[in-house]
């Protein structure tokens, strides 16, 4: 079986394990919700506040939720010990980290998609002449947290400590992703909007860049 | 694992006398330089002296960083676990020095700038440069199985070592206020400070050469104590349980 098919068999079976019972994108959902509804308390921002700082909470929440989301992962399959069967299939290694890649990229888009029209109601903010933009640079932004995401959650299962681990691995790691989506995000919602280059460039480089090790060190965070 | 080529590659592993005393001496050259050798600078004074270990420690321990990845790829190349002590030695030695590099920087800045802190971009990716390398330590605390412990660590060392020029320019693209780097193109550095800076610069590095032998060293010897731990477990399991 090619790496492309053995991906989309992978991603089948994540998608279907989590509709089945929908508890990880139920609980995201709620759990950035709750983010979003205190930061209005700790900030109480104007509307014009929010046009800077909104972007901002919003990526912070989203990072926050893809370090909790992220952590079933691979933990899910320690239950029944399911990776050593998967790892027995005679597929690319890499295939089984690009499907749970591809999983956790829906998943975390899926639940972005839900929010933003939440979003921009409680921070006041006109989304919806921007939508192209902002979904361009949010769906940028997701595949360096996916990306990432999956490799340390593969790492962090390995690990004691693990639901605390995967955050203080991720969060650092992370920092210029939430900086270039927040600015380029900014710059969206800014009036009149402009979509920043640079800063589209950035994520793309990252992705690129984690892609690619992702894939180079991928068959060694999967062998026994 | 455990075994006499281990021991025999230790002994020559071991830290040398002349080794220690020539990065004493470039240590003891470099302070003499810093203190008292170099010009005053004009507008700064005194706390100015500070910038030559400042910058040198800097520019070590990002050194030592990319020697965590060196050794990481070497380390899922060959899976010799040398390359893992290797790895553990450097980040430990990088910490230590932009721990350095983070408690000197606010010791020129209260007096210079009238504040502590300020989040500029030098000081900001210095800083998550130092919580990339505490999380990569924490992470190898975390797991016991030394393979298992080396596989981890090597992957995270590998990501956290390519976020580094990341983490630099999206840092350098959101702010800076940092004194632009006076090393280089269009810098204004007088060049008897320039030659003391490199000198402190030699001395750093050495004094890093050095620590990440002796950090070594002690990893190569724990790993062989846990190996001979392991063995006596495992003859003694046949035998009745005896006390640690």
């Amino acid at each position: 079986m090619n790496l492309g098919r053995a991906t989309a068999v992978i991603l089948g079976k994540e998608l279907r394990t989590e509709f089945r019972s929908r508890e990880l994108l139920g609980t995201t959902l709620v759990f950035v919700l709750i983010v979003l509804v205190l930061f209005s308390f700790t900030f109480n921002p104007t509307a014009s506040e929010s046009r800077r700082f909104g972007p901002g909470l919003l990526w912070l929440a989203f990072l926050f939720a893809g370090s909790l989301m992220l952590q079933p992962s691979f933990l899910r399959e320690q239950t029944n010990d399911t990776l050593a069967a998967l790892r027995l299939a005679p597929i690319d290694p890499f295939s089984i980290l690009a499907g749970k890649m591809a999983a956790n990229f829906l998943f975390l888009l899926l639940v972005e998609m839900v929010l933003l029209p939440v979003f921009a109601v409680l921070y006041n903010l006109a989304i919806f002449p921007v939508l192209a933009p902002l979904i361009l640079v949010l769906t940028l932004g997701t595949i360096g947290l996916a990306t990432t995401g999956t490799v340390f959650s593969a790492v962090a299962a390995q690990a004691r400590l693990r639901e605390l681990l995967l955050p203080l691995l991720l969060l650092p790691v992370l920092a210029p992703v939430l900086i270039a989506s927040t600015e380029a995000t900014v710059g969206v919602l800014r009036y009149p909007s402009d979509l920043s280059v640079v800063w589209l460039t950035f994520l793309t480089c990252f992705d690129v860049i984690f892609l690619t090790t992702a894939w180079l060190v991928g068959e060694y965070l999967l062998e026994e | 694992m455990a075994n006499e080529s281990t021991s025999a590659k230790l002994s020559r592993a071991a830290v040398s006398l002349p080794g220690i005393v020539i990065v004493f001496l470039l240590l003891a050259a470099g302070i003499y330089g810093a203190l008292i050798k170099a010009p005053e600078e004009a507008t700064m004074g005194l706390i100015q002296r500070i910038f030559y270990f400042h910058v040198s420690s800097a520019w070590s321990g990002l050194i030592a960083f990319i020697l965590v990845f060196v050794g990481s790829v070497a380390y899922l190349r060959t899976r010799a676990l040398k390359w893992d002590w290797f790895s553990v030695a450097s980040a430990e030695v990088g910490v230590a020095f932009f721990t350095v590099v983070l408690v000197t920087g606010p010791i020129w800045a209260k007096p210079v700038w009238g504040i502590w802190w300020t989040w500029d971009a030098r000081l900001t990716s210095s800083f998550l440069l130092w919580v990339l390398f505490v999380s990569y330590l924490i992470l190898r605390t975390l797991v016991d199985e030394p393979e298992r412990r080396a596989m981890v660590a090597a992957v995270f060392g590998i990501f956290a070592a390519l976020d580094i020029p990341l983490v630099y320019f999206s840092i350098w693209w959101f702010r800076t206020q940092h004194p632009q780097p006076v090393v280089g193109d269009g810098g204004s550095l007088d060049p008897r400070m320039g030659r003391v800076l490199l000198l402190c610069w030699f001395a750093t590095l050495g004094l890093m050469t050095l620590l990440i032998r002796v950090r070594y060293r002690l990893e190569a010897l724990r790993a062989e104590v846990d190996a001979l731990r392991m063995d006596a477990a495992a003859s003694s399991s046949r035998a009745p349980q005896v006390t640690r």
